[in-house]
């Protein structure tokens, strides 16, 4: 055994060149699961920002376990953070990891994903305001049909915003019988096998009578249009966010209508800045930009929005001008497509 | 068993200072590792991984584990193997979870945080982890289908029923009580602290003096008076400086002052308050000593291991291998219900994830911990402190900021690599395997 020890130390020490302890503050950031491509992202705005205002970065990965989430915080804790960045994996049982925050006095900051606390500070997209505008350009693609909505994660507060945004735009085409939904689905983990398994079976339980999908992110969307796609039906009105690289291919290619872009980076950057003012000791409602606001299950809470951008076959440029993505990638296959694939 | 058996030869040939001292060498290495383990992180981590406060936190994270581990040496003992214990705690953590906050309260009106809620809850919990294991365990023992296979499909089957109880919903939070067998919610203080931990040591000492009477009067050769004393010693040390290392982990002044609000009182200045033990890795500590005495002291303990070394033998010398069968993996069924209990109450919540890849750090502490796939062999103890070692290399990794898939190529190589160094020493001792 004293062999083993011995070279997983040897990997341990091959590591810690990464961690630094010198700066006076420390930001510790707990991510959910980092194997998703976006979160590689954030964590450099984050970094970038952090740098800036001359903050240490020390980083978790719960692997998509909120068990773990749980420990990690603990042992970000234990490391001496003054303000935590939280990307919760479970909104309700990260509980008792901001409850141990607020014990040492280190602010949380709710990365992305709401927690019910109101000691958190929320900052993320304006979902809601993603839903209407996920509904606006499906309706206004086909105002008259049979729509399906693609719901994501039961375990996300986030589907149910966008839930509700899309039911504000379409609710009159419901009242005057314009629009009919024919088929409701959440998809467990956002993961779009069971997206496209759920749309497999909602074409063949409605013969394939189904003119528009409203899907609440690119990875269901993805899964929408290939079980679409399978029936020939690829074309039809889908909608979709983040600006996943192969659903802006989608747009340029005509199978999917819209991805609401939420720049990640404007996301982590701010994050980083909003923890360095919290760690100088500003109160979460000293922070520019903050608001109170009321989840919709009545916690009040501080709350920062940043303002997402639809992004169609209309304004496909934006995309490529603000450096997200390539014009290779993005008009990979589109042969006289919308511009600047044209 | 890994002991050195004492040879009944009249005269012994010069021992060696761990002869003399009958400890467990492998025990001793496995320590010896650990704390070279320990003491690296240690150091990496400007003095932070040994801080009380760590310490505190890694018992917490690894009862869930270790729980269960002891439960698995049974089980690999008997050369089976239970894939399904991730997914029974799921179930038994959903049934518990909605037994409290949906049926006792509403439809029994026995309302939110009634003091009986909890007790039923874990009763029911525990019912139906261990009728799960059992069920199990008459499919391996009496229908003779491989248990790889029975619980393999309970990996897939028990995990989802309580998806399907819960609708994928995390459900929470739970009964107040309920939550006290959590960890951090639920600590015994300093005085009481110190107070188990003296009973306990009173308890070992005593244990150790019986032992050795009994050994001189059945004519056994005892050890020398002098080593006997080294190992009351280290036992006493061991007992102590836990208790110590967790009372000397303070509750936040925050929180304390929550607490003294809570009661309309104010806090007195510069208060200090030490956790102590807390109450999960108290259980985890009753389960360990249950467990070892079943194996070392009782009829189903030595039948388990006679039946692991060889089953043929122990079938025709007239043991009912298929019922023993039947209770090992009740018992272990009992107690992934029982981990469930302190996974949810640490969660405050039942989530739809918990338990998730629990097989897999379960099986690898067992097998860390020297218990033997090809059967026979095994402690409780090893388990412990193989789930033990895992969580510290998980969180010294996560403390030092090695990156995730890095820290899981090390606990995989670490899983062979004990193995492999348990396999070379038994060789040289030549030990079976």
């Amino acid at each position: 055994m004293k062999f083993l020890s011995g070279i997983s130390l040897a990997a341990v020490v091959a590591m810690a060149g990464s961690a630094a302890f010198a700066a006076d503050l420390t930001v510790g950031v707990s991510w959910s699961n980092f194997q998703e491509e976006r979160w590689k992202t954030d964590e450099a705005a984050i970094k970038g920002a952090l740098e800036a205002g001359g903050a240490d970065y020390i980083s978790a990965d719960a692997q998509s376990s909120s068990s773990k989430q749980l420990s990690d915080i603990e042992n970000l804790i234990a490391q001496g953070v003054d303000v935590l960045i939280v990307l919760a994996q479970d909104t309700q049982a990260i509980g008792p990891a901001i409850q141990a925050a607020a014990d040492e006095g280190i602010p949380v900051i709710a990365y992305d994903r709401l927690i019910e606390d109101s000691r958190a500070f929320y900052l993320t997209f304006d979902n809601v305001e993603v839903g209407r505008m996920q509904a606006r350009a499906v309706f206004e693609a086909l105002p008259a049909g049979n729509y399906v909505m693609i719901k994501g994660s039961p375990t996300d507060p986030n589907a149910d915003f966008l839930r509700g945004g899309q039911q504000e735009i379409i609710q009159a085409g419901i009242d005057s019988g314009d629009i009919k939904i024919v088929a409701e689905a959440y998809t467990d983990g956002w993961l779009p096998a069971n997206a496209q398994r759920n749309m497999e079976q909602i074409l063949t339980a409605n013969d394939n009578k189904v003119d528009a999908v409203i899907a609440s992110n690119d990875g269901t969307a993805g899964g929408v249009v290939a079980a679409l796609t399978a029936q020939g039906m690829e074309g039809l009105p889908v909608s979709g966010q983040d600006g996943d690289h192969a659903a802006l291919n989608r747009v340029a290619l005509g199978t999917q209508t819209v991805s609401v872009w939420k720049d990640a980076r404007d996301l982590g950057k701010t994050a980083g800045e909003v923890a360095v003012a919290l760690a100088g000791g500003a109160a979460l409602a000293d922070v520019a930009g903050s608001a109170d606001w009321t989840s919709p299950a009545g916690t009040s809470m501080t709350s920062m929005f940043l303002a997402p951008v639809p992004v169609t076959a209309a304004n496909l440029s934006v995309v490529v001008d603000a450096g997200w993505i390539s014009k290779d990638k993005l008009c990979q296959g589109v042969t006289n497509g919308p511009a600047p694939c044209n | 068993m890994t002991e050195t058996t004492s040879q009944p030869i009249p005269s012994q040939p010069k021992r060696s200072l761990f002869q003399q001292l009958e400890l467990d060498v492998r025990l001793l290495g496995m320590i010896g590792a650990f704390v070279i383990l320990c003491i690296g992180f240690n150091i990496l981590t400007d003095g932070r991984f040994l801080s009380p406060r760590n310490l505190f936190n890694l018992t917490i994270q690894t009862v869930s584990v270790a729980i269960m581990a002891t439960g698995m040496v049974f089980v690999i003992v008997m050369r089976h193997i239970d894939l399904s214990v991730g997914g029974i705690l799921a179930v038994s953590s959903a049934v518990m979870a909605l037994v409290q906050t949906k049926f006792l309260p509403t439809y029994l009106g026995l309302g939110f945080d009634n003091p009986l809620t909890w007790v039923i809850a874990i009763a029911i919990g525990l019912s139906v982890g261990t009728l799960i294991g059992a069920f199990q365990g008459w499919l391996i023992g009496y229908q003779s289908v491989p248990a790889f296979i029975v619980t393999l499909g309970g990996f897939l089957i028990w995990r989802n029923y309580g998806w399907l109880f819960t609708s994928g919903q995390t459900i929470g939070p739970l009964d107040k009580n309920f939550l006290v067998l959590g960890g951090v919610s639920g600590t015994m203080g300093e005085a009481t602290s110190w107070a188990i931990g003296i009973v306990a040591v009173a308890v070992s000492l005593w244990a150790l003096t019986t032992s050795r009477r009994g050994r001189i009067q059945h004519g056994f050769p005892a050890k020398p008076a002098w080593a006997e004393g080294v190992v009351m010693g280290l036992v006493t040390c061991a007992i102590l400086g836990f208790v110590w290392i967790l009372n000397s982990y303070d509750v936040p002044t925050r929180k304390l002052e929550r607490i003294f609000e809570a009661k309309g009182e104010v806090m007195p200045e510069g208060l200090e308050v030490g956790y102590g033990l807390p109450i999960s890795v108290l259980i985890l500590i009753v389960t360990a000593i249950v467990m070892t005495l079943v194996a070392r002291r009782t009829r189903l303990g030595r039948y388990i291991f006679a039946t692991g070394g060889n089953p043929d033998a122990a079938e025709l010398s007239g043991i009912n291998t298929r019922l023993l069968t039947v209770k090992v993996f009740a018992i272990m069924g009992f107690l992934c219900a029982l981990s469930a209990v302190v996974a949810s109450a640490r969660l405050q919540n039942h989530t739809n994830d918990i338990g998730t890849l629990d097989e897999l750090r379960v099986i690898a502490a067992a097998v860390i911990g020297g218990t033997a796939l090809a059967g026979g062999a095994g402690t409780i103890y090893g388990a412990i402190l193989g789930a033990l070692v895992m969580q510290s290399l998980q969180s010294g990794m996560a403390m030092v900021g090695v990156d995730a898939p890095l820290q899981n190529i090390v606990v995989g190589s670490v899983l062979v690599l004990a193995v492999w160094l348990d396999i070379q020493y038994r060789k040289r001792m030549g030990a079976k395997l």
